[in-house]
């Protein structure tokens, strides 16, 4: 079971002084940030914010500085999207890029490629989101129908995702396609590659989808003979699958997957601190964030020294889910919500409606437990 | 930490426990015995003074580097005090006082002593002031915690062979705080331990033709299991860290917040095992039982989730400013 094993870290040398400069950049803009906005989190889209992120050096820090990184460790970049995440950041309009097409861009992609997006994404004036699931693709991935046909020159992409999150705000997507069938009696997981899509480009069509808090949060988004220059093709054709896997543990381990609802915590404290009969239960939410953010900063070092825990990923992914989804509930057990302060009611609502999601997003819980078991031998 | 140095010890501890001490072992205790043989076994490792500085012949170790031995101790179930007897050299070194030779236990005044009818010497905590007592030489009432593992109450101490106090960083709760720290540990070992029985009977029971761990009802189940395992395990070394770095009584919201972990999850895996294992693991020829009764008896002890939560929600709630402030303000820096 060494694919569950965690290996502690301390704080990077400079991390105090870090977070104060994120707290001092924060408090410059939170005056404008109500508390759906701040609910909303990692799902909130302002492109003036991510700029102004983009500006301190704070998107894709962890790349080198000839793409617009500033070389950081994985350790303070943590601290960064630590710091966001606890104040309800609007965040969404980097984090994908942040998170996983610059990574993979970086990794994965050609000279080119690194020269054209990382620069951009890294001042915030470029935003990706990523294209996986689709209407009859969901856990079952591997079984996506959209294809991208070699033609003169390039590519031909037909098909559709959905479920994609700002689709209809971003400008580029990294999708996962089939660029060759599945061999006869073979795997499925065979043939499929990652494309770059420009989303303006003719034959994209984004239909908004309203989610039930009445936002346009995801988008169904069909391409129809899109042409897809050569150069569209991100690391190796028909590697795609593990390619598109081994960005897994950056995608799960981060404090996206236990942070989701911390300014509700955070308001519910305020509303509470008075209210001897909530200590235990205040008490028990905090042991339990503590011990995640433990695990979770451990999984940050273990990516800074190279590892690949894509395993552990899926357990804090699935434990901090837990924990972000079931927040809404602990703090109305405390206050019924026709009492509570308003920020602290408002929060509790919209997280009410979205808490749902976190353990969808990223590969449902009963995904990550699947790859708990296979580390355990059961399958 | 030197974390070569924790793993040899872990590895020593296992492997003088798989050839000393086995299920019989654990009856035989819960019967009244004690295990002789795995205690000189383990005592002839000299783990017991890990913690002793090494000016007064210990190994000069840190909390961090005793938590995967302590988690090896809880893997097979705690046959013998070992945990007890780190604690208390621990405890009688810092008030300057050099440990006897022997079984040693400790508790905080006033609570049960853990194997005290076994022990030769026992340390009592009351507020800062440390008293070394020959166990002998008090009058004992025995109990028991649902484990069956003896915790024994004094009826009054006698006069103790040595007194000393303990240095500010470890505060006036400390004896509850590092048995809280201890058995997080050991419950982190025994959650492995469990684990790795119903893991390996879900491999071999069949039913409807194949085994049942090819059942994703039960792959669920286990990974759930698999997943709190690891949050004890991180939980209870963070907490070391933490007091390591700040010492005992500076790390009580480490060490509440790592204890709260265990004790919760202890739960969920004990009824996740015996749910797997199902009548089999009720019987009482089955070893697993005597692990989920020590995963019930231990989050107990040291202070329940309930302790922990309402002393770990009062200090948030008098914390001035945001609860993340409070959080992050405790983190250790790698600059001091």
């Amino acid at each position: 079971m060494t694919g569950l094993r965690f290996d502690l870290r301390d704080p990077p040398p400079g991390a105090a002084a870090l977070r104060a400069e994120v707290r001092a950049f924060i408090a410059e803009h939170d005056h404008r940030w109500t508390p759906e906005i701040r609910a909303r989190s990692w799902m909130g889209f302002d492109r003036d914010f991510t700029r102004a992120v983009g500006a301190r050096g704070w998107i894709g820090m962890c790349w080198p500085k000839q793409y617009g990184g500033a070389e950081r460790s994985f350790l303070d970049r943590n601290i960064v999207l630590e710091e966001m995440l606890a104040a309800g950041a609007p965040v969404g309009a980097h984090w994908i890029g942040d998170r996983q097409s610059g990574p993979l861009i970086l990794r994965l992609g050609t000279q080119a490629q690194r020269e054209r997006f990382l620069p951009g994404i890294a001042r915030g004036d470029l935003a990706f989101c990523i294209g996986l699931s689709e209407p009859d693709s969901g856990s079952d991935l591997a079984s996506l129908r959209t294809r991208a046909d070699r033609i003169e020159g390039g590519w031909l992409l037909n098909g559709r995702k959905i479920w994609t999150t700002f689709g209809h705000l971003c400008d580029w997507m990294i999708a996962l396609v089939r660029t060759s069938p599945a061999p006869e009696g073979g795997s499925k997981h065979q043939g499929l590659s990652q494309v770059l899509v420009d989303l303006r480009a003719p034959g994209v069509t984004i239909r908004p989808i309203r989610d039930l808090v009445g936002e346009q949060g995801f988008n169904e988004i069909t391409f129809d003979d899109v042409r897809l220059p050569e150069d569209a093709l991100v690391g190796q054709e028909g590697a795609g699958w593990a390619q598109a896997t081994s960005e897994l543990a950056f995608e799960r381990s981060g404090p996206d997957r236990y942070m989701s609802s911390h300014p509700l915590l955070e308001s519910s404290l305020d509303a509470l601190r008075d209210d001897a009969v909530a200590a235990p239960a205040l008490g028990r939410e905090v042991a339990r964030l503590w011990t995640l953010r433990a695990m979770s900063t451990a999984i940050a070092g273990m990516l800074q020294d190279g590892a690949d825990p894509v395993r552990q990923a899926a357990l804090v992914k699935d434990l901090g889910n837990d924990f972000e989804q079931a927040l809404p509930g602990a703090m109305r057990a405390l206050r019924d919500v026709d009492t509570m302060p308003e920020p602290m009611r408002r929060m509790h609502d919209y997280l009410t409606q979205i808490t749902p999601t976190f353990s969808l997003r990223g590969g449902t819980r009963e995904i990550m437990r699947g790859i708990i078991a296979r580390e355990l031998g059961l399958r | 930490m030197d974390t070569s140095i924790a793993a040899e010890l872990a590895d020593q501890a296992t492997r003088a426990l798989a050839d000393a001490a086995d299920v019989a072992t654990l009856r035989a205790l819960e019967a009244g015995e004690f295990p002789r043989a795995a205690w000189d076994a383990l005592d002839a490792l000299g783990l017991g003074g890990a913690l002793v500085p090494e000016a007064r012949g210990g190994a000069g170790l840190g909390l961090p580097d005793v938590m995967p031995l302590l988690e090896a101790l809880g893997r097979a179930g705690a046959p013998v005090p070992l945990a007890e007897g780190i604690g208390a050299a621990a405890l009688l070194a810092a008030a300057g006082i050099d440990a006897p030779p022997g079984l040693l236990s400790f508790a905080a005044a006033g609570a049960p002593v853990p194997w005290g009818r076994h022990a030769a010497h026992v340390v009592i905590v009351d507020g800062a002031r440390v008293a070394l007592h020959a166990a002998a030489a008090q009058h004992w009432t025995q109990g028991s915690n649902i484990a069956r593992e003896p915790r024994d109450t004094l009826a009054g101490t006698s006069a103790p062979i040595a007194e000393g106090t303990l240095p500010n960083a470890w505060g006036n709760d400390a004896a509850r705080a590092l048995t809280a720290l201890l058995r997080s540990a050991q419950i982190a070992g025994a959650m492995q331990g469990a684990l790795a029985l119903a893991v390996d009977h879900a491999n071999t029971r069949k039913q409807f033709g194949r085994p049942i761990g090819r059942f994703q009802a039960l792959q669920q189940q286990l990974a759930v299991f698999a997943a709190e395992t690891s949050a004890v395990s991180v939980a209870a070394a963070a907490a070391a860290r933490a007091a390591e770095a700040r010492g005992i009584a500076d790390a009580a919201f480490e060490i509440g917040c790592a204890k709260v972990t265990a004790g919760e999850a202890a739960a969920k895996g004990a009824a996740i095992a015996h749910q797997v294992l199902a009548a089999m693991g009720i019987t009482e020829e089955h070893a697993l039982h005597h692990l989920t009764r020590r995963l019930w008896s231990w989050r107990e002890e040291g202070g329940s989730e309930r302790f922990w939560s309402a002393r770990i929600g009062a200090l948030v709630q008098s914390a001035p400013g945001p609860l993340w402030t409070f959080l992050t303000s405790r983190d250790q820096d790698p600059s001091a």
